[in-house]
């Protein structure tokens, strides 16, 4: 007998869970057998009993929480059988190692998990791809339709015109460690910033990573100038500097004299929230599909029902239903505003 | 268009005037006319256009996107404006390649702004929405409902076209108010044109003095100086010329509309210089009823008749067509007297009789009446200059206000300061509680900035978005030149010009001034 949908997967409180599987995707507390789409932090968490995930997602897990972060762990690679149902892990665009995760079971829909992705093309990370699948479970951290992100090569193009405008002012950029921190260092090298890049602390394991990985950063060194020197235009000082959002209300940036500071998010589209942070350049860079990109995929790939996870399900639910797809929200909760 | 959009966006988030400037001034000098020349007028508020309103936008936003999407976006973005310039549907396919703006100029937009008809207005408004990419429909929309807020005052943009230039902004404010947009005389005389002519009475760029301390008096010989008591009001410019009446601020804005009283009373034909104020009778009132006067496009003849306005003359600068600038102050000041300027509303300020800076100190100390900020010294053989040269004119201000208050708030600086807590708002008591009375920086050292820092991190007892709320212990000398009756404030008075004059590590936070002895002072 075919199951539903909703007795396949449906939220618990521990998270997404996968029933003739018995497994849980991007759990939210300790789980026997978890699959994971990416390592971000509030969709890879630590204490599992087992992991399946893409080889770079386990990776990245083992330097953020440690070799010991799972009981036992298995890479993603082709169609795997657990319980009854047979998944596989497929490119979602977000960062390095994320996957959309698709669940065909024995007897019943396919359902495809989007994970957080993107569909623009992003020199860090595989490009995402299509997967046919009768329900699509999909995030809308920007389900509105007022996110639209620019092209993240004109954003770059931005940051290098005001480092030129300001040559006496290092550029702060705040950036999250994975991802996107890599992709604005890929992003300045494209637009043509050969010079060292300096890297807060908490940015260098990631940052190493993803070198390991083949993914070409130029060079970057630590930005831990004392506060005493001055103008880096005196002295050869990195001008471009990144760091986690957190450090900028941190003392750490007392260091620069007279700092432009930046930021990285989709959530820069909004000037309040830029204004909020006392951001004095916003760059619109993000690592989430925006509305068209959402909207595109849902058409694309024509679900008979789209489930929303998590971000502004309101606009996305208000869409669906003036084009004319069956939705529903999960409300899932425990997955941050903004891991951007 | 693109950079326009540009240049909006940068100033609303740039905090810095320096780098404000520095903007503002790679825009004039890469911009082509008339863009540059329509973004001058835009920035100084010189641009009168039919200004749309938020209704008709509300209208537009309705006859594209539906309106339960709308609704739950502007809820998101708070700003309507920012909200449609957002949410306006792109022609292109996925939209998140947005960068269209198919080549529309300021001058296009602006034109199109001005020679459309109220009715057919929206629909020139859509369509150029259409042909934008978003922050360009956000720059249009901003000039179209005449509100840039982009925090830059007509002065500082001025100040940024005479950068890089053989101007200085005092030439430039000297044919300012001769020209219109968008502006290609002005811009062929900064590339080395012929200077266009001003104005009929035309606004002169004002002399300013500097604040000078008793150490810096005593070594000048006082014989070589006049003394007139500086008084609370606003200076201004009043020219009369060829039938012509114009009242200036002091950054040559025109202020006339609010002071019809004045421009009646300007009977004479000449540029003279002096302080604005509101005097019944005799007697000069407090500078809040002069705030009440200010800003006004028309003023009530009931206002007129309660906050009669004077003009208290110090200088002149042209009498009957003849420039009297270059004369030494002496032979002005008699020109002044001379000139029989005869009006109820209109006198001189007297000149203070004084032998030595002594006798100069003991009139500062003592004023006649409370609206005088203290004394201004100035040289007799000195020529009326623009701008503020250091020697000819000085101002000795009353010693400031001081209160003791306590730290409340505080929030990170900017330039120097960046990522230092540094701008405070502190409070007084009232009763138990500790009401918030005035804002202002503190650190001038890299010392000072440290140990303040150190003080919020270990004290902050609540964060709102950038702002920390600190445990009330830490107390402050706030030092301010004057305070005006507030029913914004929650204190119900506002301080002028508050500043934090030291901190008092040593003292309690329960012995504090009161907000009761600060009202005292009012
Ligand atoms: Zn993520
Ligand atoms: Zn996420």
């Amino acid at each position: 007998m075919t199951m539903r949908a909703d007795e396949i997967v449906y939220p618990t409180e521990a998270g997404l869970y996968c029933a003739p599987g018995d497994f849980y995707i991007d759990p939210l507390r300790p789980v026997a057998r978890a699959l994971v789409t990416h390592g971000h932090a509030d969709h890879a968490r630590p204490g599992h009993g087992a992991v399946l995930a893409t080889r770079q997602t386990l990776e990245i897990m083992a330097i953020r929480y440690g070799e010991e972060f799972t009981a036992s762990r298995q890479i993603a690679d082709g169609p795997i059988r657990i319980g009854q149902t047979t998944v596989s892990f497929h490119p979602a665009g977000h960062v390095l190692g994320s996957a959309q995760i698709l669940i065909v079971p024995d007897k019943g829909p396919r359902i495809l998990i989007s994970g957080d992705y993107c569909r623009v093309p992003n020199p860090v990370c595989a490009p995402w791809e299509p997967v046919p699948c009768d329900i699509l479970i999909t995030e809308a951290t920007f389900g509105l339709p007022i996110f639209r992100h620019p092209d993240p090569m004109a954003e770059a193009r931005r940051l290098i015109a005001s480092m030129a405008e300001f040559p006496d002012r290092p550029h702060l950029v705040g950036a999250y460690a994975l991802g996107k921190a890599q992709r604005v260092i890929a992003l300045a090298r494209a637009a043509g910033h050969a010079a060292p890049i300096a890297i807060h602390g908490a940015l260098k394991r990631l940052c190493d990573y993803h070198a390991e990985q083949g993914i070409d950063l130029g060079p970057l060194v630590a930005a831990t100038e004392p506060a005493t020197k001055p103008n880096p235009a005196d002295h050869d000082t990195a001008q471009l500097v990144l760091a986690p959002p957190s450090a900028f209300a941190s003392p750490w940036v007392q260091r620069f004299r007279d700092p432009v500071l930046c930021y990285a998010s989709g959530w820069m589209t909004v000037r309040a929230r830029a204004r909020q942070r006392g951001i004095e350049l916003p760059l619109v860079i993000s690592d989430h599909v925006d509305w068209p990109q959402l909207t595109a995929t849902i058409r694309e790939l024509a679900p008979t029902e789209v489930w929303i996870t998590h971000g502004a399900e309101d606009g996305l639910l208000r869409w669906c239903e003036i084009e004319g797809f069956a939705a529903r929200p999960l409300r899932l909760i425990g997955y941050e505003d903004e891991p951007e | 268009m693109k950079a326009f959009a540009r240049l909006l966006e940068r100033l609303a988030f740039t905090p810095g005037r320096n780098s404000k400037l520095t903007i503002l001034s790679h825009y004039f000098g890469t911009t082509p006319d008339p863009d540059r020349g329509y973004a001058l007028a835009a920035l100084t508020g010189t641009l009168d256009l039919r200004q749309v309103s938020a209704s008709v936008l509300k209208r537009l936003a309705s006859d594209r996107v539906d309106e339960q999407l709308f609704r739950l976006s502007y809820d998101f973005v708070g700003d309507l404006a920012e909200t449609i310039a957002l949410i306006w549907p792109a022609g292109a396919a996925t939209g998140s390649q947005a960068e269209t703006g198919a080549g529309v100029s300021v001058a296009q937009a602006v034109n199109l702004l001005n020679g459309t008809g109220k009715l057919a207005l929206s629909g020139v408004i859509a369509d150029l929405l259409d042909r934008l990419s978003p922050p360009e429909r956000l720059a249009l929309l901003k000039l179209a409902t005449g509100n840039l807020r982009v925090g830059v005052s007509a002065r500082l943009t001025r100040s940024a076209l005479a950068m890089g230039t053989q101007r200085r902004v005092e030439e430039i404010e000297e044919i300012w108010h001769g020209l219109s947009p968008p502006f290609q005389p002005l811009f062929d005389w900064l590339d080395g044109g012929p200077r266009p002519d001003p104005a009929p009475a035309p606004f002169r760029p004002v002399m300013l003095s500097t604040p000078v301390t008793p150490a810096e008096l005593a070594p000048l010989d006082p014989r070589d100086f006049i003394a007139e008591w500086k008084w609370d009001g606003i200076r201004v410019q009043a020219v009369s010329e060829q039938g012509i009446r114009k009242l200036y601020s002091r950054t040559g804005e025109e202020i006339g509309a609010a002071f019809p009283d004045i421009i009646e009373a300007m009977t004479f034909d000449g540029a003279v210089d002096g302080e604005l104020l509101v005097r019944r009778g005799d007697e000069i009132a407090p500078f809040s009823d002069l705030q009440k006067r200010l800003g006004r496009k028309q003023v009530s003849r009931v206002l007129l008749r309660s906050h009669p306005a004077a003009l208290r003359l110090y200088d002149i600068l042209t009498w009957q067509g003849e420039d009297l600038r270059p004369l030494p102050l002496a032979q002005r000041r008699a020109r002044l007297e001379a000139a029989g300027i005869d009006s109820p509303r209109i006198d001189l300020s007297p000149l203070l009789p004084f032998d030595d800076w002594n006798a100069l100190a003991q009139l500062r100390a003592a004023p006649p009446v409370p609206q005088i900020e203290g004394v201004m010294i100035k040289r007799r053989d000195a020529p009326y200059l623009a701008g503020r040269p250091r020697g000819p004119w000085f101002k000795w201000k009353q010693d400031p206000m001081l209160v003791d208050a306590v730290l409340l708030y505080a929030q990170s600086g900017h330039g120097k300061r960046s990522g230092f807590y540094s701008d405070f708002t502190f409070g007084l008591w009232d009763g138990a509680d500790l009401v918030p009375v005035g804002k202002a920086y503190f650190g001038f050292t890299d010392e000072e900035l440290r140990e303040l820092d150190r003080f919020v991190r270990k004290n902050t007892v609540q964060r709102f978005g950038p702002v920390r709320q600190l445990a009330p212990k830490l107390v402050v000398e706030v030092a301010f030149e004057g305070l005006n009756p507030s029913p914004r404030h929650r204190s119900g008075i506002a301080m002028r010009f508050p500043r934090i004059a030291r901190i008092r590590w040593d003292k309690p936070a329960a012995e504090a001034d009161r907000l009761t002895s600060l009202k005292g002072m009012l």
